[in-house]
């Protein structure tokens, strides 16, 4: 069983399609890198893979399931553009919110357990408006992992993060891909991508250019890929 | 279980976010206050005449002062994307529905219940003769403006004039249930209780809350996700 099947998808906006006839598969453990231009339909993929918007045509299923089912949904782990935690709230209550809705055994625990991961510890009690970029970008990693999802979708996940919050997700993809969790990553940043990646796949004005297994070449050099299979 | 948590989860996080922020509580309770305040001096009604308008006038500054808290509920999850986290989650859209349904009709009942005395000084009325009826009025008629608020909230948070979209779709859809509270708040207000005559308009509140919560639950993941 594929861990994400991504069926013949078909998205308009309006008379314009946003994607098209989308077709590929990812097998458990793998690391996708979705690349492709701006506006190419990497988010868009990325939204209905995550189950926030249905695609035209096709469909999307995770380890054979229907995506807005909610064991399935229970195994991803979403980081999007926005950091998706509350600016009224704590850091801590924004953590045990996500663990309770995730059905997490002891929500309190786990909640102070991702902190400490993601040194916020400290600063608990403190209102997610109070604080730094840096900081509120580290709380959105763990709010993105501390359900321990078996597929992670990040979208552009390294962008606009500081160093200390770039370190934190590399260490947890790093874990996440040992510990056998199926990645699917859309960005900019080739080389990083590539770096971490078992696959790829390349997007051009929302048709596939190019999926296939990373190679040696693509890691030498990173541009080697568009040239070849990205839009004229 | 994992249902009724998730509900009350929800309920809270949007409780606790509105007593830090009190963006929308200020709001409605300052309009709510000065509408009930302004028509007092306009009209200077007779005690007789404000027996007779006083659930119309009441129903009105709730249904106006409620839009302004219905508007955030889904506006408010907006900020950050927060609205994808909880989509993506196991979180089912009726549970996040329903616990902002919860939060919103605590905050309305909030409101109108704190108009309450103001509008006995302000309208020279003894509105407590029976509270018990009155009481049970306010809160159904409050749910049928939660439920029926919260579902076009949900329905116009990516609407960029969703403040003025909400209103315009929002009121005529609740007036079957302002219709019921309006005449039995009226009679309530009188001193005349709940009976035979006007049992009617509370069976039709309780039906619209009944119709209205089964159809909201059952399509809102439609209208959140498409």
């Amino acid at each position: 069983m594929n861990a994400v099947e991504v069926d013949k998808v078909w998205k308009y906006y309006g008379d314009f399609a946003a994607l098209r006839d989308i077709d590929f598969k990812v097998d458990e453990g793998d690391c996708v890198a979705l690349l492709g231009r701006n506006g190419a339909g990497k988010t868009t993929l990325l939204r209905i893979i995550a189950g926030l918007s249905r695609p035209a045509r096709g469909q999307v299923r995770i380890r054979g399931g229907d995506v807005r089912d909610q064991e399935t949904r229970r195994r991803i782990g979403l980081l999007g553009h926005g950091i998706a935690v509350y600016d009224e709230l704590s850091a801590f209550e924004n953590l045990r919110i996500f663990a309770t809705i995730y059905d997490v055994p002891d929500p309190a625990k786990r909640a102070m357990e991702w902190l400490e991961r993601t040194g916020l510890d400290r600063v608990k009690d403190g209102l997610v408006r109070e604080f730094s970029r840096g900081m509120r970008q580290r709380l959105a990693v763990a709010r993105a992992f501390l359900h321990e999802p078996s597929v992670l979708l990040l979208d552009e996940p390294f962008t606009a993060l500081d160093d200390r919050a770039i370190a934190v997700l590399q260490g947890l993809l790093a874990q996440a891909r040992s510990a056998g969790s199926t990645i699917i990553m859309s960005t900019h940043q080739l080389r990083e991508a590539l770096e971490l990646a078992s696959n790829v796949v390349l997007i051009n004005r929302g048709h596939i250019g190019f999926q296939g297994v990373r190679t040696a070449e693509m890691l030498e050099d990173p541009g080697w890929l568009y040239r070849n299979y990205g839009e004229v | 279980m994992h249902y009724l948590r998730s509900v009350v989860t929800i309920a809270l996080k949007d409780l606790r976010s509105e007593f830090r922020s009190k963006e929308s509580i200020n709001a409605s309770l300052s309009f709510a206050m000065v509408v009930l305040l302004l028509l007092s001096f306009a009209f200077d009604p007779s005690a007789e005449q404000v027996r007779d308008f006083s659930g119309g006038l009441l129903w009105l500054v709730f249904a106006f002062a409620s839009t302004l808290i219905l508007n955030r509920s889904f506006a408010r999850e907006l900020g950050n994307d927060c609205l994808d986290a909880l989509l993506a989650s196991p979180l089912p859209s009726s549970a996040l529905f329903l616990g902002k349904c919860a939060a919103n009709w605590v905050l309305l009942m909030g409101l109108e219940l704190a108009c309450l005395p103001v509008f006995g000084i302000f309208y020279n009325i003894t509105w407590w003769t029976q509270f018990p009826g009155l009481l049970l009025v306010i809160a159904c008629a409050t749910w049928s403006l939660t439920i029926i608020g919260t579902m076009f909230s949900a329905l116009t948070v990516n609407l960029r004039l969703r403040e003025l979209m909400l209103p315009i779709l929002v009121y005529p859809m609740m007036i079957p249930a302002l219709l019921g509270a309006i005449q039995l708040t009226t009679d309530l207000m009188a001193g005349k209780p709940i009976a035979a005559d006007n049992e009617l308009w509370l069976r039709l509140l309780i039906g619209f809350d009944i119709i209205f919560t089964a159809l909201s639950t059952a399509l809102v993941d439609t209208v959140l996700v498409g």
